[in-house]
């Protein structure tokens, strides 16, 4: 769901397919459209585009009345112990159902919400660990909070449990087939085979990618599938859990490292200039302590060794480790805010690397005029991408309406190396580090992104060298010792490249004194002794030149020594869920990591005698959970992290070791998902008053006009996606003949129900518009697109591949001039999967 | 023993990884008919959307050696539907009509079976293009020669398999002994048979004396634009020369006669003026 894996996972898609060829699992592709992967399921059950929450809701509603889920032990004991359910919820909170559409705690301007009432009930504080507080460790100890407050019976109506119950009541087999369009009966067989499917035996897998992300609310869809995978007991276990696809190559990878402007590497966050981070105390009070009887207990370690893998030396105790030197953000610096500062001329330089704005933006001709406003521009591409040609030939320069001559944007196209012609590693799906190696130079001037930062600090730090000012600090103290040894530059023409050793090796973390590298994050200290560019990333260089990122030995599973899976080389994250609550595997067939009560733990008890019992993976899989802790154990009242962790609480990243059913922190939309229609639809919404979501970030201004919802104007709905066939903006697939000769030109998706109503014959031209823009397509007419059945109402769904772009070798209209500006609020991506418009036989008639 | 390639269609996801690594191995340049010249920007744009689904090849060709077919059958009510894929290419007969019209020949059968033209010695007399039942095989303006898979012939006889068997992500399709790809064949049948696939078969045992490269097809292989009997059109040669050589007979014949009529009816009307 929410994903085409077979034409954007090629190759991935393989092991769905063996899966079903030679072990009989069942594969179900729930979409608006068949496609490639739809072919190859079993199932294919339809739904307009937008709906999920809806389907997924209906799908939480039927399994918990379902008679199996009721009366099989196996969900009661997964869901009570490894769950929230039974934690309760402070009285004060009110759900979508009592405030039609909207939750407790929204502020009186509409436009964000305060999660006050949506926390849980908790005992009283206990008394501190500590009275004194020497570190920032003490610190976090002297403010541990009282335990969540539960009813196992989950009788009470303030259990999450209950609420959840009551919040997904009308989503029903009716709603599905009345909102989403799906019929009745494909969405049962949907159900029920996950049901039948799940329990000790049998697990099942949710995969999904940006057909969920690219939403107003994309983590909320996906939150729906983690509390249905909760609820059926699919998390931590084999064959089950909710899947990330990871598309471009290490875009995983760039996560963990962090290109997000308000994440460090590691997803540590941001130093905020809009919160209370003043010094690196409140940075560390703010973040860290309502984390801190989680895993993330040990924030303040982490956040040193961070500090001291940048500015090394030059990062102490005495200026806390050079954290008020180090950046703060100031508001919203993601994408689409960004391109609006630039349209109003805030920004003067853009450096962009293998980046296609100009086709890949959203309101693509708003983000290509806000180009034009720039003082300079670095792009370094393999080919003179339609971003580094705006200024040339784009749509707004041939229709006269931006004029080069008057640009005054210095534009610098800088050739980039491909992958093959750099050293590095790739961190793809299920968080797996790959290294791959360098096999030939890249020719006459392309360099890798790699170098031309690595130079571009070095100039910037001697041009820095001698400034007093405080902001120049972090430049000058930047450590940027990345020089390649004679070794790894010998064979290679190009000297001068940094060494990717050295980088990952950073990134791994090493002890300051000796630099030897460190084994684990276990060993991370919060006293400068160590340095860590990312925590996560700790133990794929476990000893000095060892990567364990190129080791390539596989095995028909887990296959331990094939890469590197942070963490700790973990695959299945939250794997003490696949024994029970007493340390058994739930099954013989689903055996993973279980409690063996005769092992030695491999310490001994004050009296010198062996102490027994250890969890054990005969799979060599990496137990996410601490080693030696019994299933019976009961963690400390006032412990930091794993002591107050008990021996129960599998989700060791969140505050209280269960899975969240129900979100009290974390997320600015809401505690539970909720269907919300997209921000353009052409239906209100049957479930609630509250129409979209209404903490969605929008931005109503002169060059972004939205539609109305049910705008008769725009009355049909458009999704956007991809092909195997192109990547992206096609700067990579475009400019090659033998990819432009599979798929050659912009064609949109049309069924014939439409097609007959708008006159649209299979071949043609047509022009799909919206008040942002249209753009020109051939009409592909075939019956894999639907019409859809919404409460009565027949709603026609169209789609557009928006791979094209007006350079390369297949050439064609940008997709996303129709796109407006708009995003998920938690985490700021456009909504990109559905909007409305119109279509028209013909060609746009020559307009550019 | 002879290699050949099993297609096996029902875990064929269309992805053309085949198309390309044919090209790419191959050193095929692309199909100059799919594009057009672009003076301004000095680059060839691709023109060659076919409205067919999502295959713009169209068919097999001098520079298109594979090519995935895209069937979609779907009941106006979507109660049934599917999306049927196969990537096709030179067979590789036993009884090959290429190699049998061949009047140089330049077209041979290699010690592993496969059917390759020599380029050396190809003259573009163009007679093997109507021989081939699967129109497989095609003339390169650019060569003055015809061309078609090889099946690899470098790689294979240097102990590798196909290229588009390499790249094939799903194992789809795969390289070896024809003995041994024939047995895994029957078992995938056998095993799509008992899920319930009841029109499933294998396309290749019979045809045209056998087929190196053979497919399993989840529909009859008219679907998928394969003939179902197929005739190597040397075997008719019997039959097509006698009725060649009647019907010339037939017109030489009346044409005598309606010549010698004519000739006397003009004696008679001059006679009559």
């Amino acid at each position: 769901m929410g994903s085409n894996m077979a034409e954007c996972h090629p190759v991935a898609f393989r092991w769905p397919l063996k899966a079903k060829s030679e072990h009989g699992a069942v594969l179900m592709h729930v979409d608006p459209r068949f496609t490639r992967t739809s072919a190859l399921c079993d199932i294919h059950a339809p739904i307009r585009a937008g709906t999920d929450i809806v389907f997924l809701g209906a799908i939480i509603n039927h399994v918990i009345h379902s008679e199996r889920w009721k009366t099989d032990p196996f969900f009661r004991e997964y869901v009570v112990n490894y769950t929230n359910a039974a934690t309760l919820i402070s009285p004060d909170f009110k759900d979508t159902e009592d405030l039609d559409g909207l939750y407790s705690g929204l502020s009186p301007d509409g436009k964000a919400y305060s999660n006050a009432t949506w926390a849980y009930q908790r005992e009283k504080p206990p008394a501190p660990a500590t009275k004194e507080a020497k570190t920032f460790t003490d610190l976090l100890l002297q403010r541990i909070p009282g335990r969540p407050k539960t009813d196992p019976t989950l009788r009470d109506p303030r259990t999450v449990f209950r609420i959840l119950e009551r919040h997904y009541s009308r989503y029903t087999p009716e709603t599905v087939e009345q909102i989403c369009g799906c019929p009745k009966e494909k969405f049962l067989k949907v159900a029920e085979s996950l049901l039948n499917n799940s329990g000790r035996d049998r697990t099942s897998n949710i995969t999904y990618a940006v057909g969920w992300t690219q939403h107003t609310v994309g983590v909320q869809i996906i939150r729906t599938a983690a509390v249905l995978q909760a609820l059926l007991g699919n998390i931590g276990r084999p064959g089950g859990g909710v899947l990330a696809l990871r598309g471009h190559a290490t875009i995983q990878g760039s996560t963990d490292i962090a290109t997000l402007y308000h994440s460090l590497p590691g997803y540590l966050n941001m130093p905020d200039a809009r919160k209370a981070h003043e010094s690196l105390k409140d940075f560390i009070l703010t973040e860290a302590a309502p984390l801190s009887t989680s895993f993330w207990g040990n924030y303040p370690k982490y956040a040193v060794s961070y500090f001291k893998a940048q500015f090394g030396d030059a990062a102490t105790r005495e200026n806390d480790y050079g954290y008020d030197y180090h950046p703060k953000i100031t508001g919203d610096h993601s994408h689409m805010p960004m391109f609006i500062d630039m349209a109003a001329g805030k920004i003067k330089g853009f450096l962009l690397m293998g980046q296609n704005p100009a086709v890949g933006g959203q309101n693509a001709r708003f983000q290509r005029k806000a180009l034009a406003k720039l003082d300079w521009m670095v792009v370094r591409d393999f080919f003179e991408t339609e971003t580094a040609a705006f200024w040339r030939n784009s749509p707004e320069i041939r229709s006269g309406e931006l004029k080069a001559s008057e640009i005054k944007t210095e534009v610098f196209f800088l050739p980039a190396a491909v992958v093959a012609e750099m050293e590095g590693t790739f961190t793809n799906t299920q968080r797996l580090i790959q290294a791959h190696d360098k096999a030939v130079d890249p020719p006459g001037d392309a360099r890798s992104d790699s170098w031309f930062s690595f130079l571009l600090g070095k100039r910037l730090k001697e041009l820095y060298k001698d400034s007093t000012n405080d902001r120049d600090w972090a430049i000058r103290n930047l450590l940027w010792n990345y020089e390649p040894e004679a070794a790894e530059a010998a064979e290679w023409r190009i000297k001068d490249e940094p060494s990717a050793y050295k980088l990952l090796k950073e990134i791994n973390g090493y002890t300051w004194e000796d630099r030897k590298p460190l084994s684990s994050f276990a060993n991370l200290k919060e006293d400068g002794s160590t340095a860590c560019g990312a925590w996560i990333y700790t133990g794929v260089i476990p000893e000095e030149g060892k990567n364990r990122g190129k080791s390539r030995k596989g095995d028909d599973w887990i296959s331990p020594n094939w890469g590197f899976a942070w963490p700790a080389n973990r695959h299945i994250m939250y794997n003490r869920a696949s024994a029970d609550s007493s340390g058994k595997p739930w099954s013989e067939k689903k055996k993973l990591v279980y409690w063996d009560a005769a092992a030695d733990s491999g310490t001994k008890d004050p009296a010198g005698k062996p102490v027994l019992g250890k969890w054990v993976a005969p799979s060599g899989e990496g137990i996410d959970f601490q080693p030696t802790k019994a299933p019976g154990f009961r963690g400390k009242d006032n412990g930091l992290g794993f002591d107050w962790l008990s021996g129960n609480d599998a989700f060791i990243m969140r505050s209280d070791g269960k899975a969240w059913l129900f979100a009290p922190a974390g997320l600015v939309d809401g505690p539970l998902p909720a269907h919300y229609e997209p921000y353009e639809s052409p239906v209100k919404n049957l479930l609630y008053r509250q129409q979209s979501n209404p903490v969605a970030k929008v931005w109503k201004m002169e060059g972004n006009p939205y539609h109305k919802v049910a705008d008769p104007s725009y009355p049909i709905v458009l999704s956007t996606y991809r092909l195997t066939e192109h990547h992206l903006t096609g700067a990579m697939s475009r400019w090659l003949p033998w990819l432009a000769e599979l798929m050659p030109e912009l064609f949109c998706e049309i069924s014939p129900e439409l097609a007959a109503e708008r006159k649209i014959r299979n071949g043609e031209h047509v022009t799909i518009r919206t008040a942002r823009g249209e753009v020109e397509a051939r009409a592909l007419v075939t019956r894999r697109m639907q019409p859809f059945l919404i409460d009565g109402k027949t709603v026609h769904e169209i789609g557009l591949p928006w791979h094209w772009g007006w350079q390369g070798t297949a050439q064609g209209d940008v997709v996303n001039n129709l796109t407006p500006l708009v995003g998920d609020p938690n985490v700021s991506i456009h909504e990109g999967k559905v909007f409305t418009c119109d279509i028209l036989p013909g060609k746009k008639g020559g307009r550019a | 023993m002879p290699k050949g390639m099993f297609v096996d269609t029902s875990i064929c996801t269309g992805c053309k990884a085949c198309q390309v690594a044919c090209k790419e191995w191959n050193a095929l340049p692309h199909e100059p008919g799919h594009f057009r010249f672009d003076p301004v920007e000095k680059r060839p744009v691709a023109v060659n959307f076919t409205g067919d689904s999502y295959d713009n090849t169209g068919a097999l060709g001098a520079t298109d050696w594979r090519r995935v077919r895209f069937i979609e059958q779907f009941s106006e009510d979507r109660s049934r539907g599917r999306w049927l894929f196969s990537s096709d290419s030179c067979k590789h007969c036993n009884d090959a009509g290429c190699l049998n019209a061949c009047p140089t020949g330049a077209i041979v059968r290699t010690g592993l079976g496969n059917v390759f033209i020599r380029q050396d010695v190809c003259i573009g007399c163009k007679y093997c293009i109507p021989s081939c039942p699967y129109g497989v095989i095609s003339l390169s303006e650019a060569t003055g020669t015809v061309h078609k898979c090889t099946l690899c012939n470098d790689r294979i006889h240097n102990g590798l398999g196909t290229a588009c068997a390499k790249a094939c992500p799903t194992g789809s399709i795969s390289f070896g002994e024809v003995a041994d790809l024939r047995s895994a064949a029957d078992k995938r049948l056998a095993q799509l048979k008992g899920l319930g696939y009841g029109e499933a078969n294998i396309y290749g045992y019979k045809e045209a004396g056998g087929l190196n490269v053979f497919y399993l097809f989840l529909d009859r292989p008219q679907a998928y634009g394969q003939a179902e009997s197929v005739v190597v059109p040397q075997k008719r040669l019997p039959v097509s020369s006698s009725v060649a050589i009647a019907g010339a007979l037939a017109l030489g014949g009346a044409a005598l006669v309606s010549f010698r009529e004519r000739g006397s009816r003009e004696e008679n009307e001059e006679v009559k003026k």
